[in-house]
C-alpha cells in the first residue's frame, strides 16, 4: 500500500538521505517517507572509495570529521543494528610533493589537534615503516592520521535505513519522484512513479540528481555532476595498512579489510553530465599511478572498474540547508566526494535543521555563502 | 537435504544460500542490492556462477518469475587482469 502522506519526503536512499531518516525517525519524527529511484545506495554512496578521513584542513570540517568518526567507531550501539560496517582505522597517508604541499599539511594538523585528531607530520623514511614498500622517490613529507580509516559505504547505508524501518520510516525503492507541487510559494506534495505523496517539507538528498531535483521545485542549486572512475583487484592477504592518498600526484588506494584493493583518482577535463562508464583511459592511468607508487602491486588482478558522479558545488563543499527561496524545502548536497565520510554528522545536523531545533554544530554550509561571498576554502580536496 | 548453510551460492566470496534467502527476507530483492551486500558477482566470476542461482532465489520468495528479472551488471575488464599486464610489461609468473 502506497504511502500517501508524510511529515517529510526525503528524495535519495543514499547514505545522506537514509542517515537524515534515522536520525529523524530517532529524535521522534513519524510518517517519514524516503523516496529511491532504483535501490539503496545505487548511486554515488555505493560507488565511492570507501575511506574515512578526518586530516582537514578548515575548522568544521575537521569537526564533522571527527564527529563523524566518533559514530563509526560507535556504529553498533549508536544505530543499534547487527550490521558489521567493516570500520577499519589503520589510518590515512597523505603525500606531499613540494614545500608549499608540506607547509600546507603543518598548517593543517595545527587546526586538527584543536580536534583531538591525532594526525603528524612523517618524514619520508617515516612513512616506510607504515608502508613498507612506498616509492618515496621525491617524496617530500607525509602527514599521517592513524584513526582515519574505511567502513563499507553499502552496509553502513543499510543499517541506517533498517534502523530507520525499524523506527517506522517508509523506504519506497524503485520509486522515482517526477514532480515537486506548490501552491502559494509552499510546497504540497511529492509526484513520484507509484503515486502523490502530500507532503509540505522535502530534503533533497538525491545526489548526482540534486540539481534536477531543485528544478521540480523552481530552484537553480548550484551543483552539477561528475564522472569519477575507480576500480577494485582480487582480495589478498593484508599488506597496506592506510589508505595512501596524494593531492599533487592525484591518487587515493587503499585495502579493504576484505582485501581487495580500491583506488582512483581525480578527472581531468570531465564534462558536467551524469555518464558514469568506464574506460580504458583509466585503467591504464590508473595502473600506471598506482604501481609507480606501490610497485608490489603490480602482481595484483584487477577484477572491475566502475565509474560514480561526484555532485559537486562552487567550492567543493557540501551545501546542507532550507531554501530561502522555498519554505520546508531542504538540501543536503554537493558532497563533492566526501558524503559518505561525513554521513553520521551531517543527518545529525540536518536533524536539528529540519526539527527547528538550535543547531547543534556552528557551521556554514549554507547555500546563502556564496552570495555572501563567504565561501569555504578547503585546501584538501582533490 | 543439506543444510541451507552448507550450500555456497558464491564460490569467489563464500556465501551461502542462507545468507542470500536471509537477505531476499529482509528485503533486499533486486540482485544488484545482494551483489553490494554480500559481494556476490563482485569476484572474478562476476556472478557467473551465483547469478542464476539467486534469481532463482528471489523467483521463489518474491513469486516474482524469473524471467523478469536480470543478472548483475558485468564490469570490465571482465576476467582478472594483472597491473603489469596493463602495461604491457612481460609476465615472467604462469
Amino acid at each position: 500500500m502506497m504511502k500517501n502522506k508524510a511529515s517529510i519526503v526525503i528524495i535519495g536512499g543514499g547514505v545522506i538521505g537514509c542517515s537524515a531518516a534515522y536520525n529523524l525517525s530517532k529524535r521522534g519524527l513519524k510518517d517519514i517517507v524516503l523516496v529511491e529511484k532504483k535501490f539503496l545506495a545505487s548511486g554515488a554512496t555505493g560507488r565511492c572509495g570507501a575511506g574515512i578521513r578526518q586530516q582537514w584542513g578548515t575548522r568544521q570540517n575537521c569537526f564533522l570529521a571527527k564527529k563523524s568518526m566518533e559514530i563509526f567507531e560507535n556504529f553498533r550501539d549508536y544505530v543499534d543494528t547487527k550490521i558489521d560496517i567493516e570500520l577499519k582505522q589503520k589510518g590515512y597517508l597523505l603525500l606531499a610533493y613540494s614545500d608549499k604541499e608540506v607547509d600546507q599539511f603543518e598548517k593543517n594538523i595545527f587546526i586538527q589537534h584543536e580536534y583531538g585528531i591525532p594526525s603528524r607530520i612523517l618524514e619520508p623514511e617515516e612513512s616506510l615503516e607504515i608502508v613498507p614498500f612506498l616509492n618515496i622517490e621525491k617524496l617530500k613529507a607525509a602527514a599521517f592520521c592513524p584513526t582515519d580509516g574505511h567502513a563499507n559505504p553499502f552496509h553502513v547505508t543499510a543499517a541506517y535505513a533498517e534502523a530507520a524501518k525499524k523506527n517506522g520510516v517508509t523506504i519506497l525503492k524503485d520509486t522515482e519522484v517526477l514532480g515537486i507541487n506548490k501552491s502559494k510559494g509552499r510546497i504540497t506534495g511529492v509526484e513520484t512513479s507509484k503515486g502523490l505523496i502530500e507532503t509540505e517539507k522535502v530534503l533533497n538528498a538525491a545526489g548526482s540528481w540534486a540539481r534536477e531535483i531543485g528544478k521540480m521545485a523552481g530552484l537553480d542549486l548550484p551543483v552539477f555532476s561528475e564522472r569519477h572512475e575507480i576500480l577494485v583487484t582480487e582480495p589478498v592477504n593484508s599488506i597496506l595498512d592506510p589508505m595512501v592518498m596524494s593531492f599533487s600526484y592525484n591518487i587515493y588506494c587503499q585495502q579493504s579489510p576484505h582485501g581487495s584493493f580500491i583506488m582512483g583518482y581525480g578527472p581531468e577535463n570531465e564534462g558536467h553530465n551524469h555518464r558514469i562508464n568506464s574506460s580504458c583511459n583509466f585503467l591504464e592511468n590508473m595502473s600506471k599511478k598506482a604501481t609507480w607508487l606501490l610497485p608490489p602491486l603490480k602482481k595484483l588482478r584487477i577484477v572491475r572498474q566502475w565509474a560514480g558522479s561526484y555532485n559537486i558545488s562552487p567550492d567543493k563543499q557540501p551545501i546542507v540547508c532550507e531554501s530561502e527561496e522555498l519554505a520546508g524545502f531542504y538540501m543536503a548536497i554537493g558532497f563533492s566526494g566526501h558524503g559518505f565520510m561525513l554521513s553520521p554528522a551531517i543527518g545529525i545536523y540536518l536533524t536539528d535543521l529540519i526539527l527547528k531545533e538550535e543547531p547543534p554544530f556552528d557551521i556554514t554550509v549554507d547555500l546563502g555563502r556564496f552570495e555572501r561571498r563567504e565561501t569555504i576554502s578547503e585546501p584538501s580536496v582533490v | 537435504m543439506m543444510k541451507e548453510d552448507n550450500i555456497i551460492v558464491c564460490r569467489c566470496e563464500d556465501v551461502t544460500l542462507k545468507d542470500i534467502r536471509e537477505l531476499i527476507k529482509r528485503g533486499y530483492t533486486n540482485i544488484e542490492e545482494i551483489k553490494r551486500i554480500t559481494r556476490c558477482g563482485m569476484g572474478p566470476c562476476q556472478g557467473k556462477n551465483c547469478g542464476q542461482i539467486i534469481l532463482r532465489e528471489i523467483s521463489m520468495i518474491t513469486g516474482i518469475p524469473v524471467e523478469k528479472l536480470t543478472l548483475q551488471r558485468y564490469r570490465p575488464p571482465f576476467g582478472g587482469i594483472k597491473f603489469s599486464e596493463v602495461l604491457g610489461e612481460n609476465n615472467d609468473e604462469k
